[in-house]
């Protein structure tokens, strides 16, 4: 970004456009005034730098640090064993639990918060009233902003007891709790990204199809989302990458055991497995944990790639 | 010749401002009817009346009356799809949606509940045979719309309103984002067409009013000043000031 501009200005000169004859009284100033925009956009490379710093700082140190204990214990039992039990006397140290529980309970909340927040968007963007609309929007944007200890805290006080009376399971801590708190998480992220995606469809793809007699809410699901649905395909995908990442909140609904996943088990995430054990692991055991946040992030490096095709999609259509 | 629009008394307010005063205006069927005018006098407000189109902009107050084949079509009970569907409409920019050329065409006939391949493919080719485009783009028919040029993207909205069998088939300077050559084929288009259709078309080309128009109605600032046979309004005008439009004294 930065170094393009450079050249072209230096390309052309900006007071003379060019030419040969240069006025000498600006001349000195105009030095100056190079000097500086030089030192600005080096800042500017520097601030950049840093972030591309960091992503590459903390991805050398998780294949580092991650890569031993899967040596060790090799890739198929890590990735595929069935057991984790980290501190028992011969040690087990199979993620897949885990990883189908992050699995299970991302598909889960996708499913439970895609329909939900992809039919609010489509009425916030299209069909409701401006006063519902501003009441709605509100709404959203203070369910994005509550830090999601809250949502674990209300979903242990509220959620857990009530699935333990309505399906008469010894304890509600479970993955469908988990599900439900998480598909309230990525409703937000859902309803801006989709909204955003259905403003941006041009009134005249809407104007035609009246015009030949289509009802509103016919156009708005036969031409306003399919015209939209790159931009709706990576707000689910976003979600997906929100779901997969959250620790705090899952960790206090799912009852964190090592289970495979079953709807009203207490389970246990890739996220929650590290954030559980972290504090009192040595050894293998922690050496392991790492290897799971790896796991963890090629899933999240995954998922950013089909962002970005998605977004880049939306942007071409 | 009978008329299949008639308009008495038309009064249009954006909000509080008058777009359109006493409009009085019988349009006749299988005929083109143009309507000339400066920019903003009027002409797209009017077209969007007769098919409603208005409706969906805030703010919006009519009086009098809008009659389509003896009916009234502001009456309450009123379905305003079937009136649209009956009253097609081409925009000024062409507006295919992001789909394929197919399903452009198919997309109106599908929305009023035809169904079966055979059938459909048989409107399609049929409307756009009618929007003499079939021969140009028959081999591209699963390939997107967006990718086809503004001409022939022009001529496939008119395909896809005639898909639905309209009886009126409205206009809203249909050729003002195009080229000459397509310009042109969209004027032999719209001579054909009113074989079958009655057209409505609002043009900013006088001569485009006199190749293919049967009557001329002259709009000035939201008014219907003269409208009569085209031959007659181009060559004896009434109203000195439909005069000084035509000759171009302004405009
Ligand atoms: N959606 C709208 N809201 C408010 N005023 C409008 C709207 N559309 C058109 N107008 C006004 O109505 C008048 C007629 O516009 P229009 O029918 O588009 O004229 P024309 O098609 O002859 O150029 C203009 O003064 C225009 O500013
Ligand atoms: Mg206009």
């Amino acid at each position: 970004m930065c170094l393009p501009m450079k050249k072209r200005q230096s390309k052309i000169d900006p007071v003379t456009g060019g030419s040969d004859i240069r006025p000498p009284v600006l001349w000195d100033s105009l030095m100056k005034k190079q000097a500086f925009e030089n030192f600005i956009y080096g800042v500017f490379l520097l601030l950049g730098l840093i972030t591309v710093g960091c992503v590459l700082l903390i991805t050398v140190y998780l294949i580092i640090s991650g890569i031993p204990a899967i040596r060790e214990i090799g890739l198929f039992k890590f990735l595929f064993g069935k057991t984790w039990a980290s501190t028992a006397k011969t040690p087990q140290f199979g993620i897949l639990p885990f990883i189908l529980t992050s699995i299970y309970g991302t598909a889960g909340a996708i499913a439970l918060g895609v329909p939900i927040g992809f039919l609010t968007a489509v009425y916030l963007a299209k069909a409701a009233p401006p006063k519902v609309k501003a009441v709605v929007s509100a709404a959203v944007s203070v369910l994005a902003g509550i830090p999601s200890v809250v949502y674990g805290l209300v979903g242990m006080l509220v959620l857990v007891p009530g699935i333990r009376s309505i399906f008469h399971v010894p304890d509600g801590a479970s993955l469908l709790a988990a599900i439900v708190v998480l598909a309230v998480m990525i409703l937000p992220s859902i309803v801006n990204v989709s909204i955003t995606a259905l403003e941006a469809v041009p009134q005249e793809y809407e104007d035609a199809s009246l015009a030949l007699g289509a009802t509103p809410t016919e156009t708005y699901f036969r031409v306003s989302v399919p015209a939209a649905r790159s931009g709706i395909a990576a707000a689910v995908v976003l979600g997906v990458g929100r779901a997969i990442g959250e620790a705090m909140a899952v960790m206090m609904v799912s009852g964190n055991v090592a289970n495979m996943p079953s709807l009203f088990q207490s389970v246990r995430f890739l996220t929650t497995a590290v954030a559980s054990e972290m504090s009192y692991s040595s050894g293998l055991q922690r050496q392991a944990l790492f290897s799971i946040a790896l796991v963890l992030y090629l899933f999240i490096l995954l998922i950013n790639a089909a962002l970005n095709f998605f977004l880049k999609r939306s942007k071409e259509a | 010749m009978s008329d299949i629009i008639t308009v008495k008394d038309l009064c249009l307010w954006y909000g509080s401002a008058q777009a359109l005063k006493d409009i009085n205006i019988n349009i006749p069927e299988h005929a083109i009817t143009a309507l000339i005018g400066p920019s903003g006098c009027g002409k797209s407000t009017f077209l969007k009346t007769l098919n409603r189109m208005n409706d969906l902009i805030p703010g919006v107050k009519i009086t009098g009356e809008v009659r389509y084949a003896g009916q009234d079509i502001f009456a309450p009970g009123v379905d305003v799809n079937m009136l649209r569907k009956d009253i097609g409409m081409v925009f000024q920019k062409p507006n295919p949606f992001p789909m394929s050329v197919y399903d452009n065409i198919a997309y109106g006939p599908r929305t009023h509940g035809i169904k079966g391949k055979a059938k459909l493919d048989d409107i399609v080719e049929r409307s756009l045979r009618d929007a003499a485009i079939w021969d140009e783009i028959k081999d591209r028919l699963k390939k997107n719309a967006l990718g086809l040029s503004g001409g022939q993207q022009q001529r496939l909205c008119i395909a896809r309103a005639l898909a639905v069998e309209p009886q009126v088939l409205l206009m809203d300077e249909p050729t003002s984002a195009l080229d000459p050559i397509s310009t042109g084929k969209i004027e032999e288009l719209a001579s054909a067409l009113k074989e079958k259709y009655t057209i409505v078309i609002v043009t900013h080309n006088m001569q485009q009013a006199v190749r293919i128009s049967d009557q001329t109605a002259f709009f000035l600032l939201g008014e219907l000043v003269e409208y009569g046979d085209t031959e007659t309004i181009f060559s004896v005008p009434v109203d000195k000031r439909t005069e000084d439009y035509i000759t171009g004294r302004f405009g």
